[in-house]
């Protein structure tokens, strides 16, 4: 006979203003099985996970239900509390009595019923629970690093600091991501290059550190402790081995027109590259779809000049596959790009801005190239179109984002920032120059934050005006920007030299098919969820999964690294054991019952069904039945529904478990 | 003139079979975004909706539940790669079964609802709660389960035997 314990939590007032939780306890009380029911203000403090071990000892209680918030919150606390008292962590369950219940009801009386409900239902069940032992893995002290950007670089350095092995997958030819093309960071004016490259350096370095780059995520399998990478490695076209770095086979290639993504398509470069002189690896890579001896068989010029012998036309595209026990993601951003619609979305656009059409209208990431001394321009800030040096530009802030109509609601953070650091630039180099910013709020929160944006009004002489942009248009060599200045209620035209668009921060192109390959969750603009917003803000709902960086949504430098710098102390702090507790909550098979048909095989997505023979004692076989390997088996419970013979049974989510709850409505 | 009263005051009970993790997170965040929707659904979770069973439908309705409401992470995004794909084909054939026996398929709803989206979550609640009210009780499945309670018909030495062999 069970003896189930019943705990009601106030929650403060968030669950006691709604649901009459004195009543609840009551009428649980009297439920068969029921030993005990009480309420209690908080819990999951100390005194309430006390009252709880408590009355498991002097009740002698045998199941228990914690009726609070949702187990995604407090299942673990309270479940390490049953355990702490003795019994079966898995003999308790909680019921959600506050997201589901009393947050979303306003009525009392009918949100104390469903409460009674929801307890009664997880009561019934409880009954049916059993004891699970917990399952210890072995971790794998290696860690994965999605992108090297300086969220992933951080991250790499950090836990390859702590003596642990770490593999760096970066997409592009080298590390450095978007930060090695700023110019200057805010608030300090640091030059982005010289406080980057030192730590693209150390990567490269590092004894711990595996760099794959050029190279993409192509399968993920396993779990927690235990994943298995596939990375594809595109081929190079170059010996990362044997290249030295030496750059001539960069001067003799006869191709050189083909604009370079790295400098926003201002620069160009050869069909064999490096995107930039700092890249880290030093070594180039073959655009094979500009490279005439990949298109016509001809030329071959820099494999002729390369002492190494470094260059290797035959290469190509490889798997390798890495055991990790953990997995930082960091793919970071992309700026909005407002001349093309996004596929399948209702972003309409900003056509009524120009970009791409007039070739002086440039977005945020442009302006960095311009102003970065080792950009295009060397450092000068010239238009496009015929290199003069503008002398009235114009900064519109929030192209894209906070604008609900177009599809991104939310504030990309950063762009207030990096507008008045622009306009400081723009001042520092082009001294008899005007530049006027239209913006909707200044967001200035951080530290020096808002005090740097003051100084580029009142020292820096940036004319902001408050109020949006309708229009622009070319008028001659000028770019005629048209809008209203709301704090005046005027009408403003400025005849501009150029015009800088502080585009919306969005997550990386093909940032959601990543996050199907890790099984990990993403919002409705790509941006990849946290576990818990507040308490878990690193971590992934998918375990041993960790998130750094504007991946997450969009963040600023020191933000980034701070995130890189948690993410990889989660990542220790799973390293710094041997063996890993996981949840029971696997399949079995029924070997009495099971036919063979294998049902349950075909639909595993883990592979962890396996087939095992069954003999008698003289070795004759007599049948042959599903096995599933608890090592493997990610507890999906689809074989359960699948066996037509109903022999396989998830612990935790038994067929006995979910009728019992159904029954009890 | 009984039914018109019956309809005027009937609170549907309403069963929802949820995922763990886009479903039943979907359902937090309408909570913790304060959210409001009618209080009539109970909701289950699972790991995966991979792991719903048919039966647990049939069940729900011979419980006295009017309408029932599975719901997943979309298609692609499952957190146990393809469960939410197994679901979907073994409920598009569940559909076509209940509907030979005839129930109304406006009972029986399946969906997709993301981690992210707690106001479609409501949407969906909402609307198969007004619907399903509009329809009335479902008591097809229900009196059929008292009747094989009470005739004895689950006794039969048929049904006996069937189940010593298993």
């Amino acid at each position: 006979m069970s003896r189930i314990g019943v705990f009601i939590c106030h929650c403060g007032e968030n669950i006691s203003r709604t649901v009459d939780v004195e009543r609840v306890a009551q009428e649980v009380g009297k439920l068969p099985g029921v030993a005990f029911s009480t309420d209690y203000k908080y819990m999951c403090s100390d005194p309430g996970q006390n009252l709880l071990k408590k009355a498991i000892q002097d009740q002698k209680l045998s199941h228990i239900v914690v009726a609070a918030c949702s187990p995604r919150m407090h299942e673990k606390t309270f479940r390490k509390a049953v355990e702490a008292a003795g019994l079966n962590p898995f003999l308790c369950e909680m019921a959600n009595i506050r997201e589901h219940c009393s947050w979303v009801h306003e009525n009392k009386e009918e949100a104390t019923v469903k409460a009674v409900e929801i307890v009664g239902m997880m009561v019934e069940r409880v009954k049916k629970n059993r004891v699970l032992p917990t399952i210890t893995v072995p971790v794998t002290k290696r860690a994965l690093v999605i992108g090297g950007g300086i969220a992933g670089i951080q991250a790499a350095l950090d836990i390859a600091d702590c003596g642990h092995e770490v593999i760096l997958v970066e997409r592009e030819p080298s590390i450095g991501g978007h930060m090695a093309q700023l110019s200057e960071t805010f608030p300090t004016l640091d030059c982005s290059q010289c406080i980057m490259t030192p730590k693209m350096v150390d990567v490269a370095n590092h004894p711990r550190i595996k760099l794959y780059t050029y190279s993409e995520i192509e399968l993920v399998e396993g779990y927690i402790g235990n994943f298995q990478v596939t990375i594809k490695r595109k081929a190079r076209s170059v010996n990362e081995d044997t290249c030295t770095g030496c750059g001539v086979c960069m001067e003799k290639c006869p191709v050189r027109k083909i604009p370079n993504k790295f400098d926003c398509n201002l620069g160009m470069r050869p069909a064999i590259y490096v995107p930039f002189p700092q890249a880290v690896p030093n070594t180039p890579v073959i655009d094979r779809e500009n490279c005439i001896k990949f298109k016509t068989g001809k030329c071959g010029l820099c494999q002729k000049v390369c002492g190494p012998g470094a260059v290797d036309y035959e290469q190509e595209d490889s798997l390798v596959v890495e055991a990790v026990g953990a997995i930082v993601v960091a793919t970071g951003f992309d700026l909005y790009t407002i001349d093309e619609k996004p596929k399948g979305s209702a972003i309409k656009g900003y056509g009524e801005f120009g970009h791409g059409k007039i070739p002086d209208v440039i977005d945020g990431m442009t302006f960095e190239r311009l102003a970065s001394a080792s950009g295009p321009t060397g450092g000068k800030i010239l238009r496009p179109s015929d290199g003069r040096e503008p002398k009235q530009i114009v900064f519109i802030q929030c192209i894209g984002s906070r604008a609900r109509e177009k599809g991104i609601s939310y504030c990309s953070k950063v762009c207030c920032m990096y507008t008045a650091k622009h306009t400081m630039l723009y001042h520092h180099k082009v001294h008899d120059g005007q530049a006027y910013v239209f913006f909707m709020d200044a967001r200035t929160p951080g530290k020096s934050y808002d005090e740097f944006w003051r100084r580029s009004i009142e020292e820096e002489e940036a004319v902001y005006i408050r109020g949006m942009v309708s229009r622009l248009y070319q008028k001659g060599d000028k770019i005629v920007v048209m809008g209203s200045d709301i704090a005046v209620g005027v009408q403003v035209e400025i005849e501009a030299d150029m015009v800088v668009l502080a585009t919306a921060v969005q997550p990386q192109k093909g940032a959601d098919l990543l996050a199907q390959k890790l099984g990990i969750s993403y919002d409705k603009y790509n941006f990849y969820s946290e576990a818990h917003a507040k308490l878990r803000p690193v971590e992934c709902a998918t375990a041993g999964i960790y998130l750094a960086g504007a991946c997450q949504g969009p963040k600023d430098i020191p933000e980034t690294v701070g995130q890189a710098s948690a993410a990889a102390a989660k990542v220790m702090t799973l390293f710094s054991k041997d063996k890993l507790e996981r949840e029971p909550i696997v399949a079995r098979v029924k070997e009495s019952g099971c036919v063979g048909c294998f049902a349950c095989k075909k639909v595993c997505a883990y592979g962890a069904v396996e087939e095992k023979e069954i003999r008698d004692r003289q070795g004759n076989l007599i049948k042959t039945v599903a096995f599933v390997n608890p090592g493997v088996c990610a507890g999906c419970g689809t074989c359960q529904a699948t066996c037509p013979s109903k022999c396989v049974e998830l612990d935790g989510y038994t067929d006995e478990q979910v009728i019992a709850m159904i029954e009890a409505l | 003139m009984h039914s018109e009263k019956q309809k005027h005051t009937f609170e549907p009970k309403i069963i929802a079979f949820v995922c763990t993790w886009c479903t039943y997170a979907g359902a937090d965040l309408a909570g913790t975004s304060r959210m409001q929707y009618p209080s009539n659904v109970r909701v289950l979770k699972f790991p995966c909706t991979g792991r719903i069973d048919p039966v647990f439908i049939l069940k729900a309705f011979q419980q006295g539940a009017d309408g029932v409401l599975v719901s997943g992470c979309h298609p692609g995004d499952c957190h146990y790669i393809a469960g939410n794909f197994h679901a979907r084909r073994r409920f598009a054939v569940f559909r076509k079964l209940l509907e030979f026996v005839g129930v109304d398929l406006n009972r029986l709803q399946f969906s997709w609802v993301s981690a992210a989206e707690g106001g479609k979550w409501v949407e969906v609640v909402t609307d198969l709660t007004e619907k399903v009210r509009a329809m009335g009780p479902m008591t097809e499945f229900k009196e059929l389960a008292m009747e094989e309670q009470w005739s004895g018909a689950i006794d039969t030495p048929e049904l006996k035997e069937a189940y010593n062999q298993i």
